[in-house]
């Protein structure tokens, strides 16, 4: 059974959090649904649905970026669990140490359909995005970015265990 | 030296038994604490408002993670508003609390002596409800766990001061919920503390067991298993299921109690509402 | 309250962090409901990230992103006060928008 030390109450980020969301006015964070003519909505033509729906990483690449060809690479790090905690909930971020990256996907090849998330990133913007995905079952996750046309990704198995406790 | 002590015993023993007899909560939280404190040694008592999280170090980093934008932020929000919004007489759930309720949910639950029965903060929210001519809500998922929320986070911090006062309800009450909380049931044959105590900081299959002590302090819950918030009763509901036992109803006295007896334990830990778990 | 995006977004130095908390079931298909139904799935598509009207982000998400997604990024500038917008449309054209200030 593992202890850990020093693990504080909550953690140091949450009452960062609660009191800036404090700061900040109720009307700055939330606004309902057509409260705000700021952005108009994104295109939806724009989407890569194909991509979305290939069982293998090499159809997903292929739909995705146009090439299936793909280099392994420590240049892209992803942080990963080793064991998910919940699979309908796994933290997955990627930062990639290239320059002029210009979009990034992350896969997960035992899901019923590969592809997880893509992203379009505009020079200005860093390659390194976090966000939580789901995972059907123990799976490779694949964090994949593109550097002028060519493909260079990172991988590592996440297990997803059953739980005791619903 | 064992006749000697067996000797001592039986001298002893008439005013002990009668003391044992009668219940004495202080002198239980203390020794539940302490055995807690003693079978963990490193954990501080405030940490175990943390409740897994102190035993795997893989989950606590998914855990931080999560917390950087709580997935309950949107129940805070949203309970924010019902908490505000005006009753068709014009009160708000305000006027049911002292000091409006704001800061209060550490003192949850209460005996209350005129009916003689331990109030929840949901079940003192649905009074307050029925106060103003309004039906009483589920008390273990939607507005009431959203509200829940809300009132809760305004207590961030705050020790856990639950009383018991000096009247025999309210002590049959805690005493019946110690005994619900070690009472074995189900066809799998489990107590609360077979889980909670027993097998306290153990893995259950992929789940990291939490110790009872610090258990009520995080709800409610967004637990990642239901996709959104949950109260304690809605817990209470899930482990009985899991131990394949009938659950009692989310209102019922067993309930009560055993929210009243737990969360008494907890006395003096922050409340840390609400709380995200896988 | 259907339809809320939560937006925090930092500047430190020459970069400015965005996070956001996006209300959204996220439905794969998969799933069933009590009654044994398939819950349709309806999950967010394309989500997109402005900074004073200039795009910087686009997301492509898919049924495997989690319930109420959650995205931190960042990009280059910024500055205190800046406009962040935030826009997403889902697979059955439902969409929604906000913008919050750069704090």
């Amino acid at each position: 059974m593992e202890q850990i030390n020093g693990l504080t109450r909550g953690s140091p980020k949450r009452r960062d959090f609660l009191v800036a969301a404090a700061a900040g006015t109720a009307a700055a964070l939330v606004l309902p649904r057509f409260a705000s003519a700021a952005a108009a909505a994104p295109n939806a033509s724009t989407y890569p649905a194909k991509a979305f729906i290939q069982k293998t990483e090499a159809a997903t690449l292929q739909a995705m970026f146009g090439t299936s060809t793909v280099t392994a690479s420590p240049d892209v790090k992803m942080d990963a669990p080793d064991i998910a905690e919940n699979g309908a909930v796994v933290p997955i971020s990627f930062d990639a140490n290239a320059k002029n990256v210009t979009g990034a996907a992350i896969l997960a090849i035992d899901n019923p359909f590969v592809m997880a998330c893509a992203y379009k990133i505009p020079a200005g913007t860093n390659p390194a995005i976090s966000s939580r995905v789901k995972l059907a079952k123990t799976t490779q996750v694949i964090s994949v970015v593109e550097v002028g046309g060519k493909l260079m990704s990172t991988s590592k198995q996440v297990k997803v265990t059953l739980g005791g406790c619903g | 030296m064992r006749l000697a002590f067996i000797a001592l015993a039986l001298t002893v023993s008439a005013p002990l038994a009668q003391a044992a007899s009668q219940p004495d909560p202080a002198a239980d939280m203390k020794a539940f604490q302490g055995y807690f404190l003693k079978q963990f040694p490193k954990l501080p008592l405030a940490a175990y408002v943390n409740g897994p999280y102190n035993f795997s170090k893989s989950e606590s980093d998914q855990w931080k993670q999560i917390m950087e934008f709580p997935p309950y932020q949107f129940a805070v929000d949203d309970g924010k508003k019902l908490f505000e919004t005006k009753f068709p007489d014009g009160k708000t759930y305000a006027s049911c609390f002292p000091n409006g309720g704001i800061g209060i949910a550490q003192n949850y639950p209460m005996f209350d002596a005129k009916t003689g029965k331990v109030v929840t903060l949901g079940i003192a929210i649905n009074r307050c409800r029925v106060a103003n001519g309004q039906k009483k809500l589920k008390l273990t998922v939607g507005p009431l766990a959203d509200i829940s929320a809300y009132m809760t986070s305004t207590s961030d911090g705050k020790p856990i001061n639950v009383v018991i006062p000096h009247n025999p309800k309210a002590l049959a009450a805690y005493e019946a919920g110690k005994e619900y909380f070690y009472t074995r049931r189900g066809q799998l044959n489990f107590s609360c503390a077979s889980c909670h105590v027993q097998a306290a900081g153990m893995h259950l299959r992929g789940d990291v067991l939490s110790p009872a002590l610090g258990l009520t302090a995080a709800f409610p819950l967004y637990r990642s298993s239901w996709g959104d918030m949950g109260t304690l009763v809605r817990r209470f509901i899930g482990c009985n299921q899991k131990v394949k036992s009938e659950p009692s109803k989310p209102d019922s006295t067993a309930y009560r109690d055993l929210a009243y007896f737990m969360t008494y334990m907890d006395n003096g830990l922050p409340e840390s509402g609400p709380g995200a778990r896988p | 309250m259907a339809n809320q995006i939560l937006v925090h977004a930092m500047t430190s130095g020459d970069t400015t962090t965005v996070e956001a908390l996006v209300k959204h079931p996220m439905d794969s298909g998969f799933v069933k409901d009590a009654a044994g139904k398939i819950i349709p799935a309806h999950y967010i598509e394309v989500i997109e990230f402005t900074h004073m009207g200039k795009i910087v982000l686009t997301g492509y998400w898919g049924p495997a992103v989690s319930k109420n997604p959650f995205i931190k990024f960042s990009f280059q500038g910024g500055k205190s006060g800046d406009p962040i917008g935030v826009s997403w449309v889902d697979n059955k054209g439902e969409t929604a928008t906000t913008s919050a200030n750069i704090m």
